[in-house]
């Protein structure tokens, strides 16, 4: 990039590990995982807010990575998708996922995952339209609406 | 995107001075907005000035009895404070049927107030738009204009005013403290977005080197009849075709007092005072809503593509206030309109 300016170094904690990164102020945070880190599980779908593919949590909050320049999240805690599963067990959203058959083709579903994950750790959604409703920002093309809300429904311990 | 330097405030008085420091630089916070504006090169600041980390992220009661909101306090965290849900629940309502999560847990409140148009030619930087490029002309007016404003339009630009949340700030009678190089000052919310006239590129009467700081709720809050109706393309997740924020205060089934605003219909928030004064005594039905949405949109226009929201506008309105007067209000999750 031919007007590249500099900014401050960056320190980012990734799925318990700690980057230090020097960074075009320009960087998404969903370009810095991908593209910096190699950690590809996170999708880049519409790229400008408008699908969720690119969901991930900072801080424990679920946010659009797309649309976070990565430089105003220095000494922040991220958890992608790589993340979600401990010692080989997949968290139980994943484990879920699988149970109901919450995807088709699956480009969505690292975004779904940690979408719900945030979900869930809000505690406003008790029924399915209210599920409905808070998982609004997640576009599934293939339509697997219904198992990704029955998928959410289990791991809340409501199946 | 172009290059842009970046720099992190220090306290609200450093981001004043650096601003003033530094004409073409932006405030930026959530960024839900404004980054992706600049994906598109509609928004080309060179410098970026980070204010995310200014302790403005408190919601405090005011000695009036009302609320100061930081200007950084969260959407999601707005929406779902005690004290919000509690005593201004319109305000929650209308926050929670903007965007999605995601981008209520990014966005700020101050950078809610600024939100730029979602007009489809202010995006496409191939085609005129008196907003983005002044004198360029207008796309939308001969154009799509589907989305577009019915009310308070000029020959220079018919965009809308994107926001849900604002909409219940002018029905709550909010202002916004500011403050900049010449001082702080209050801006009552009903003089802070701006007409198109043929100054559009201008939404709002905030000065390009002021930071917003806080938003303030008088103590009036409507908790018992209020709703927030929001008409979309599809049930979640969508920017209005037409929304209704409405607060009534009621007296033995008469109307104390009344106020309602619209908002996916014109370049701001849209209150009629005369309209909301026509159900002032009147019995809370049908006949006396209806008389007061004809006052609201007296004056509407429609464009080529965009007639149909004048009705559907009407019946919003009178759908709202029986929701409002009944103590029914719309539910955020169950879509169905009773």
């Amino acid at each position: 990039m031919t007007d590249q300016k500099s900014a401050p170094p960056v320190t980012l904690t990734v799925n318990g590990a700690r980057h230090a990164l020097a960074l075009d102020p320009r960087s998404t945070l969903l370009d810095v995982l991908r593209d910096h880190l190699d950690l590809t599980g996170t999708k880049k779908g519409c790229d400008q807010g408008q699908c969720g593919a690119c969901t991930v949590l900072v801080d424990g909050r679920r946010v659009l990575s797309c649309l976070t320049l990565a430089v105003m999240k220095d000494g922040a805690t991220i958890t992608t998708v790589e993340g979600l599963a401990k010692d080989g067990t997949p968290h139980p959203l994943q484990q879920a996922f699988i149970d109901h058959d919450a995807f088709q083709c699956g480009y969505c579903t690292p975004g779904q995952l940690c979408s719900a994950v945030g979900l869930i750790a809000e505690g406003k959604a008790r029924t399915a339209d209210e599920i409905r409703e808070l998982m609004s920002g997640n576009i599934c093309r293939c339509g697997a609406y219904p198992n990704i809300v029955a998928a959410i429904q289990q791991a809340m311990g409501r199946s | 995107m172009i290059g842009f330097e970046y720099a992190r405030a220090a306290s609200v008085a450093d981001a004043v001075h650096q601003m003033a420091a530094s004409p073409g630089a932006k405030f930026v916070a959530g960024g839900t907005n404004l980054v992706d504006l600049m994906k598109v090169d509609v928004e080309r600041p060179a410098k970026l000035i980070d204010v995310s980390k200014l302790p403005l992220d408190q919601v405090e009661e005011t000695a009036g009895g009302g609320l100061r909101i930081g200007a950084l306090v969260a959407n999601s965290d707005l929406a779902y404070h005690p004290l919000v849900e509690q005593r201004y629940p319109v305000l929650s309502r209308a926050l929670l049927a903007g965007a999605s999560q995601q981008l209520r847990n990014m966005a700020s409140v101050g950078g809610n107030l600024l939100q730029r148009t979602r007009c489809a030619y202010f995006y496409d930087t191939v085609t005129p738009c008196n907003k983005r490029a002044p004198g360029s002309g207008c796309s939308a007016v001969g154009g799509l204009n589907r989305m577009n404003a019915i009310l308070g339009t000029s020959e220079s630009c018919i965009a809308v005013h994107p926001s849900d949340m604002c909409v219940a700030l002018a029905v709550l009678e909010a202002t916004v403290r500011v403050t900049g190089p010449r001082g702080e000052r209050v801006i009552a919310l009903a003089d802070f977005h701006r007409l198109p006239g043929d100054t559009p590129q201008r939404d709002t009467n905030l000065e390009g080197d002021e930071l917003i700081t806080s938003v303030e709720l008088p103590a009036r809050g409507f908790a018992a009849n209020y709703t927030y109706l929001k008409i979309r393309d599809r049930l979640s997740y969508a920017f209005a075709l037409v929304s209704v924020a409405v607060g009534l205060e009621l007296e033995d089934g008469a109307i104390r007092q009344a106020r309602f605003a619209l908002g996916g219909v014109a370049h701001k928030p849209w209150r009629n005072v005369s309209a909301e004064a026509a159900l002032q005594g009147r019995a809370a039905d049908e006949a006396a809503f209806g008389a007061a949405a004809d006052l609201m949109l007296r004056e509407a226009r429609g464009f080529a593509h965009n007639t149909f929201k004048i009705d559907l506008a009407r019946r919003a309105i009178v759908r709202a206030l029986s929701q409002a007067a009944r103590g029914t209000p719309q539910s955020p999750s169950n879509k169905k309109i009773a």
